[in-house]
């Protein structure tokens, strides 16, 4: 089975990666350093396309497939993580849930400015009482008239409170369903939204240039109208739109090996040690070998995934895909990170060279959008094993 | 309005750039190539004329066959349809030359009312293809432009040389433009999609009706005789002041007849 991908994603590759060279490499370490996150250059990841890539021309997309988006991905998270997941949430969590499940009327109101990356959107689901747990969701969102009333608090909410941020989606309950269960609802909230508060940034051990925010919501009120989807429905819609969050994460994973290989064998071939290069010594040449097949693997996983999801195949088989590739790809890049900080000795440990910056950045790709046990969780009930 | 962009494709100037040991021409196999970037000006001020009004931009190139890179480039950036040059008579033209094949290119191309092109090109470096055109194609020429407005039936435009002016000049006419003028766009994923279905023509000297005992290397007006390896980067001399700093530097700048 021949697997490549088409001339016009590699053309598009070498697109992002002139654009990531140029534009963010340059700076990815200060704004690690000042936490700052740079929006000029993420509404330049606007103008070249790069939030519409997946959604369709109507709403200013470009109608492209999964398989770009992750070429993109991987390639500003080559250079840059936190810009690498800021563009991963903004498609995947910022403008899918509006465009799988919106009206047209929400369609027409968010996602041009979306699309075009001259505004972002966040998706609250985590709260400091539940993540995967969803089911234990505390946030409330009472219809009152035409309106929704909203009181509750949400965390880690990435692209919540930047300066382009529009609007933030979240899930709430609304009420109790028959089976006394509750009923979890998602609803639009502008930015702005008097009882809306975006708190103070987190201090993360990684993606520092990423925008990342607890919010609360105190008798926070928004039309009736802003209903994202069914009632009742915002949990299963949540979770229907993780399978393709999986396969991006993955490409931000392959993003992350690759660097921590190019990184490793630029410093083997250059930094000497009792008269020759490092790279001469095996226990430093096999370990970079190790990168290469892991950075090779875990490509492989994430873009089939995503051709698999391009080809419109049975949704077991993709989300079984997604799941082994998140889960590889991750796994890999954590330890990717672990081998080139070793391989760079006490440098590795200088904020001077990007492979510490990496090794802080890596580990949260386990844990984010699904972590590595519920993704095992997945594909041991893929198998048919009736694990709990 | 018709608006013809000059697109050379030359050696990628980060990687290792080599000539051919046979003939000392510049080696376009080995290395990868690229648009040069000083043409993405053209290209882009080429569209951005196109925008603001009614325009047709076609991008032009001569070269191998690798040379079509550079008009799938600009058509990625938004350039409506292309023309490529190849021949193997061309290997190793000059200026000269190269200023006879793409006139006559323009002239099949026909009703051009502008044509863009770079400052310079980013491997041979020598700005002297766009006044070439202009003798050849009996157009009004400026060169150096940092800022361009086309209005009816003329050009205004800024000169950067050695002195900055404004001036004007009745269309059809050639203008070659600085790094100043604009701030080229990266072709987008939906721009490299939309390209694949843009119209390319091929076009050989035979095409074209030019004599290809004119052109090539054969009939170059100069030929390069050797080529040496610029040496290795040496380590830099650190002068440390002890009261004497300034001397010293000029010792040392004397000493390298820099001053």
């Amino acid at each position: 089975m021949p697997f490549e991908l088409s001339a016009e994603h590699e053309t598009f590759r070498k697109v992002v990666r002139e654009f990531a060279r140029a534009e963010i490499a340059p700076h990815a370490a200060q704004w690690d350093l000042d936490h700052h996150f740079p929006v000029g250059v993420v509404r330049a990841m606007g103008e070249l396309g790069l939030f519409g890539l997946t959604a369709p021309e109507e709403y200013g997309g470009s109608g492209g497939d999964l398989t770009s988006l992750c070429v993109a991905i991987e390639e500003i998270g080559r250079v840059d993580q936190s810009l690498g997941i800021t563009l991963e949430a903004a498609v995947g969590l910022g403008i899918n849930p509006i465009l799988n499940y919106g009206t047209d009327e929400q369609k027409q109101r968010w996602l041009p400015d979306l699309t075009a990356g001259r505004a972002l959107a966040g998706f609250g689901l985590t709260e400091p009482g539940s993540g995967s747990d969803a089911g234990a969701t505390s946030t409330r969102a009472v219809l009152d008239g035409d309106e929704w009333a909203i009181d509750g608090a949400k965390q880690f909410i990435t692209n919540s409170g930047s300066d382009l941020t529009s609007c933030v989606t979240i899930t709430a309950r609304t009420g109790t369903t028959d089976a006394g269960e509750p009923e979890i609802s998602a609803i639009i909230v502008p930015a702005g939204t008097p009882g809306f508060t975006v708190e103070p940034a987190y201090h993360k051990l990684g993606w520092h240039a990423s925008d990342t925010h607890p919010l609360t919501f105190t008798g926070a009120r928004v039309p009736a109208d802003h209903l994202l989807g069914a009632r009742g429905k915002g949990f299963a819609q949540f979770l229907a739109t993780l399978d393709d969050g999986r396969i991006a994460i993955a490409a931000l994973a392959v993003g992350c090996i690759q660097a921590m290989l190019e990184a490793s064998v630029a410093y083997a071939n250059e930094r000497t040690a009792f008269g020759v290069p490092i790279g001469r010594k095996q226990g430093v040449a096999f370990q970079i070998a190790d990168l290469h097949v892991m950075a090779e693997s875990a490509r492989l996983l994430t873009y089939r995934a995503a051709s698999l999801r391009d080809a419109g195949a049975a949704s077991a088989a993709v989300k079984q895909a997604a799941s082994v590739a998140k889960l590889q790809a991750t796994e890999f890049a954590v330890t990717s990170t672990r081998i080139a900080t070793q391989v760079h000795g006490g440098y590795g440990f200088m904020e001077e060279y990007p492979v510490a910056r990496f090794y802080r950045d890596a580990k949260i790709l386990e844990i984010g959008e699904g972590t590595s046990e519920v993704q095992r969780l997945l594909i041991a009930r893929g198998l048919g094993l009736p694990v709990e | 309005m018709k608006i013809v962009a000059l697109v050379k494709h030359v050696p990628d100037a980060a990687a290792d750039r080599t000539f051919n040991e046979a003939d000392h021409t510049t080696d376009r196999t080995n290395v990868d190539g690229i648009l040069s970037e000083l043409d993405e000006y053209a290209v882009e001020a080429a569209l951005k004329i196109a925008e603001s009004g009614d325009a047709e931009v076609v991008a032009l190139t001569m070269g191998p066959d690798a040379a079509l890179d550079a008009v799938k480039r600009a058509l990625q950036m938004g350039a409506d349809s292309g023309a490529h040059v190849a021949d193997d008579a061309l290997h190793g033209s000059d200026a000269v030359a190269t200023s006879a094949v793409l006139a006559a290119a323009i002239q099949k191309i026909g009703d051009v009312d502008l044509i863009l092109t770079g400052m310079a090109s980013t491997d041979g470096g020598m700005s002297v293809v766009p006044a070439m055109l202009a003798e050849r194609l009996g157009l009004a020429h400026v060169g150096f432009v940092g800022e361009l407005n086309v209005e009816a039936g003329s050009v205004r435009a800024r000169r950067d040389a050695d002195v900055t002016e404004t001036v004007e000049a009745a269309l059809p006419a050639i203008v070659s433009v600085t790094d100043q003028i604009n701030e080229p766009r990266y072709p987008s994923f939906k721009g490299i999609m939309a390209a694949k279905k843009k119209p390319v023509e091929t076009w050989s000297l035979a095409d074209l009706g030019v004599d290809a005992g004119t052109v090539g290397l054969a009939a170059a007006w100069t030929t390069v005789e050797t080529v040496t390896k610029r040496p290795e980067r040496t380590q830099g001399e650190i002068v440390t002041d002890e009261g004497d700093g300034g001397a010293k530097l000029v010792e040392f700048l004397a000493g390298q007849k820099f001053v």
